[in-house]
């Protein structure tokens, strides 16, 4: 098996009473696509929250473990340090630039590779122009890779739906990460985009070497896509294993479908 | 609606405003003498203002509604416009013209008209400065008039206590103005949107109460007069000649920020404040560090704040704390809310405008503060974006569009 | 200690507290339900004091009795206030209900100045004195040191209008409305409640308060000009926040604690910056605590 580029370990997330995630441990492996399946309300974002900084969890470990580099504790860190080590992630409810272009979406995902600052902008030299020239260029890239840069030019808030969804994507690729964070790529779309979705998420993993943690509700995308399984339901892990295995576990189809079926 | 029921309704509006309206426009009290004065034609001077402004209201309403919005580009006059300019050379002509009126204006007109110049170009620095925290970060800062007044006390200070000059003093207030702006900057970063204006508000008052109460160093609330116009390598000039030199400096100095707005503008640092005005949870996703940004921002804008307050100084030779209340900090997002929020040209158009006008309408500078509080809510309401709304840049990408 | 002083200052702080907190309860309600800093509201307080010295200055130069001349007075700057409010928020902030929230606040920036100015120059830059309205109670005679009639009826109206108030939020339907699209507009309205009415009763009723306050004030203090509002507002602002804005009982709590600070802060350090410590506070409150003494901390949703 392949080795560990996350790590959670007893992960606890309370909110007051609540315990939106609840002793969570699990590890994904890299180049690997692990799913992250639980009915509505299972803590199933809270938990993505945890992950990249939004929220600083109660007790538990987040040991990020970056290929051929050393163990991370990433508890508490601020979201842009969890993107700094190679997390990158995107959001259920999109969260796009709106009044900027789709270039320059994709360009902010380069903010945290390039480094020119304030004094670099106004004397504007060599070395920050052609880091701006460079930006421009591997941002265009990676449109051509996710088939968005006929928009290049384009507000992003002028974009059809399923086009959003691939932009957060790309925006969240253009910042270089070994673990790709999606939460709900597929929500809205429609069943021939999430086909289409199947086969860019494949072509990512093997182009950009990304092992990937999706949050998914299609259970479509979950059986074709992932290689590894974990069920949340009432913040709590309820089972794990191959989607196959998950699938056909009576607890999971109980949480799902409830006590009748 | 049709242009019937519009003037109908306008009508209703126009008697609801009267009565509305009725104590406090129809009845003057003097209360030392007490007497009451009954003033009765106010009742058609403002039925008739209310009805016009509801007429045209509700027709933008209506026209908003169905989707007719007003772009220059096609409307008669933005044809005629592009059709001129858009003739080889001429943009160069209209430029080369333009400077050359620019720097010729202080000797072809009145001190008086190169002074209002030159206050006008003073509030086109600060709208520059306050848009790269409002148009550009979102950030909404209602106290920038202290930073202005850092700035120009900075001067003022200096120069009594040690006696420096204008040239040593211009960076210096802008660095003073960069610290205040740091200091400030540690505790309100933490917050967003109303409640960081609100608090920035009350940084604003409170460092004029400071001010006014700070004697020893600032003289009070009678401030500080006497201070030194700019020399030129120890030259000093007579009264017609600081008036203009003072207008050269400022015309460099606008330039000069014009230029460094536009270099941020389109950089990694500036993309990343306007993708922070976007949406800063997912800009802070992207590895933007939010906190350093929002810091950068404030100081920079600080500083340019406390630059434009010497300039200030310098030119009226005289500060007190009554020009820099939170009113001058609305006045100044007047100017950026008006031109346009993010738009280098907008500011520009925005501080001319405001400045520029009430001087030379003499009939209209009472109503100025009025007509203004008036034009912010219409902005608001049909269009947020300002007078000239801000574009964002289109990127080449080279060697690429061969199959476009 | 010299305790005659103490408590002159302990009740000059209530005073200040009570018009505060009548101020505070519009800023409070209206940023509960429509999520906006109400920048204007210092406006209405403004608007009911002017439109209640021109009504009260009518009557009593006609020789009217001056208690049933501040009856009318009062309830024309409710009238008159409450109205005010109701179209603002109908001109300024109702189209703007759904865009960003920094558009809101210009736009209520913008009304605040309109309003200034429009009383600047319908009446006058100068102050006006109002008239003496507020008879001697005569068994205040052995406290009158430290008491004066215009502070006990500012109490005892405050406590009315508070009561009343409590009454009008807690146990009618409007009120439970209200109550409702605090918590959530959006499904207020799928439930079928008509959130343009209750936006138009927050108004109302948060309007009516600061003329109420703005009157009182008025006849205690004996003069004002166009400006009063603004300064005072700011304060009822920070009272809100201090107490935890949307939360009503959190705007009383934090308008008194504010009444208090502002009043002992003068007496024993300096008058000179009596405006300071609401400023202060405002800073020490959303650096260290946003979440104020009552109100509920919010999480964004991610």
């Amino acid at each position: 098996m392949s080795s560990k580029v996350l790590e959670i370990k007893n992960l606890l997330m309370q909110f007051g009473g609540l315990k939106a995630v609840n002793d969570v441990s699990l590890d994904i492996h890299e180049s690997q696509i692990t799913a992250l399946i639980g009915p509505n309300g299972a803590g199933k974002t809270t938990f993505f929250n945890c992950l990249t900084g939004v929220y600083t969890p109660t007790s538990g470990d987040i040991n990020i473990i970056p290929p051929g580099k050393k163990l991370i504790r990433a508890n508490g860190l601020k979201p842009n340090k969890i993107t700094e080590i190679g997390l990158a992630r995107t959001f259920q409810n999109i969260r796009l630039f709106q009044n900027m272009t789709v270039l320059e979406n994709v360009m902010i995902g380069r903010h945290a590779v390039t480094n020119a600052g304030v004094l670099g902008a106004i004397f504007n030299g060599k070395k920050t122009k052609e880091e701006e020239k460079k930006i421009i260029h591997d941002s265009h890239e990676i449109l051509k890779v996710m088939n968005l840069e006929k928009f290049a030019n384009e507000f992003a808030s002028n974009l059809p739906y399923g086009a959003q969804r691939l932009l957060e994507i790309a925006r969240a690729l253009a910042t270089d990460p070994f673990l790709l964070l999606l939460d709900e790529p597929a929500a809205g779309m429609n069943p021939q985009e999430t086909i289409e979705l199947i086969g860019t998420i494949e072509k990512l993993k093997h182009e950009f070497n990304l092992s990937i943690l999706l949050i998914e509700h299609d259970m479509h995308l979950v059986m074709n896509l992932s290689d590894m399984c974990y069920v949340m339901d009432y913040g709590r892990l309820i089972a794990k294993g191959t989607p196959e295995e998950t699938a056909n576990n009576p607890t999971v189809i109980k949480a799902y479908l409830g006590e009748d079926f | 609606m049709n242009r019937l029921e519009i003037l109908k309704k306008s009508l209703i509006n126009a008697i609801l405003g009267i009565l509305l309206t009725f104590p406090i426009t129809v009845i003057k009290v003097n209360t030392i003498e007490k007497e009451i004065t009954w003033r009765w034609y106010m009742l058609a001077l403002v039925g008739s203002v209310i009805f016009v402004i509801s007429y045209l209201w509700i027709r933008q309403q209506e026209r908003q509604k169905a989707g007719i919005t007003f772009k220059f580009k096609e409307s008669k006059l933005g044809i005629k416009y592009h059709s001129l300019m858009d003739k080889p050379g001429v943009t160069k002509r209209v430029l080369i013209f333009s400077t050359i009126l620019i720097i010729a204006l202080p000797f072809i007109t009145s001190p008086y008209t190169t002074s209002i110049f030159t206050t006008a170009l003073i509030y086109i620095i600060l709208g520059l400065g306050l848009n790269i925290v409002v148009g550009l970060g979102g950030l909404l800062n209602l106290g920038y008039a202290a930073f202005f007044g850092v700035g120009a006390y900075t001067f003022a200070i200096l120069n009594q206590n040690f006696g420096i000059g204008f040239w040593l003093a211009l960076p210096l207030g802008g660095l003073a103005s960069a610290l205040f702006g740091a200091i400030v900057g540690l505790p309100v970063l933490r917050l967003k949107g109303d409640y960081l204006a609100i608090v920035t508000l009350g940084f604003g008052e409170m460092t004029r109460i400071v001010t006014e109460n700070f004697g020893a160093l600032t003289n009070g609330p009678s401030g500080i007069a006497n201070i030194p116009k700019p020399t030129l390598f120890g030259h000093t000039f007579g009264y017609f000649g600081s008036t203009r030199f003072v207008y050269l400096i400022a015309v460099a100095l606008v330039v000069l920020i014009i230029f460094i707005v536009w270099r941020m503008e389109n950089s990694r640092i500036g993309r990343s404040w306007v993708a922070m005005r976007e949406d800063d949870i997912a800009c802070e996703a992207m590895g933007v560090d939010l906190t350093k940004a929002k810091m950068t921002l404030f100081i920079i804008s600080a500083s340019i704040a406390g630059i434009a307050g010497v300039l200030f100084a310098a030119k009226t030779t005289f500060i007190n704390p009554q020009s820099f209340t939170v009113w001058e900090s609305i006045m100044i997002l007047c100017i950026v809310v008006l031109g346009g929020k993010g738009s280098v040209r907008g500011v520009i158009l925005g501080g001319l405008i405001l400045i520029l006008l009430p001087e030379y309408l003499r009939a209209f500078q009472q109503y100025r503060m009025l007509i203004f509080g008036f034009l912010l809510i219409v902005m608001m309401v049909f269009r947020p974006g300002g007078i000239i709304q801000n574009v964002r840049k289109i990127y080449k990408i080279e060697g690429d569009l061969s199959n476009e | 200690m010299d305790v005659g002083y103490f408590f002159k200052l302990l009740l000059s702080g209530l005073t200040r507290g009570s018009i505060y907190a009548l101020i505070a309860l519009g800023y409070t309600m209206v940023y509960g339900i429509i999520k906006l800093i109400n920048f204007a509201h210092g406006e209405l307080y403004m608007i009911g004091a002017f439109t209640g010295l021109i009504v009260a200055s009518v009557l009593n130069y006609a020789g009217v009795d001056p208690v049933l001349t501040l009856v009318i007075a009062t309830i024309f700057a409710i009238i008159f206030s409450s109205a005010f409010g109701v179209t603002i928020e109908k001109i300024a902030y109702k189209p703007l209900r759904n865009t960003q929230r920094l558009s809101a606040l210009i736009s209520a920036i913008g009304v605040s100045m309109f309003l200034q100015n429009f009383v600047l120059l319908f009446q006058t830059s100068d102050f006006l004195s109002f008239p003496n309205l507020i008879p001697e109670f005569k068994f205040l005679a052995p406290v009158e040191n430290y008491l004066s009639s215009p502070q006990i009826l500012i109490y005892i109206c405050t406590a009315i209008f508070l009561i009343g108030f409590t009454v009008l939020v807690k146990f009618t339907k409007i009120g439970k409305a209200m109550r409702a699209t605090a918590q959530d507009s959006k499904m207020s309205l799928l439930l079928g409640i008509n959130i343009n009415k209750v936006i138009s009763v927050t108004f109302l009723t948060g309007s009516a308060a600061a003329a109420i306050g703005g009157v009182l004030i008025s006849s205690q203090v004996g003069q004002i000009n166009f400006y009063i509002g603004f300064i005072v507002g700011i304060k009822a602002f920070v009272a809100a926040v201090l107490g935890g804005i949307g939360s009503i009982g959190g705007a009383v709590l934090g308008a008194f604690v504010l009444g208090l600070v502002e009043s002992f802060g003068t007496g024993y350090i300096s008058s000179d910056y009596e405006d300071l410590f609401a400023f202060l506070f405002l800073i020490l409150i959303l650096t260290f605590k946003p979440s104020g003494l009552l109100g509920k901390s919010l999480k964004q949703k991610v």
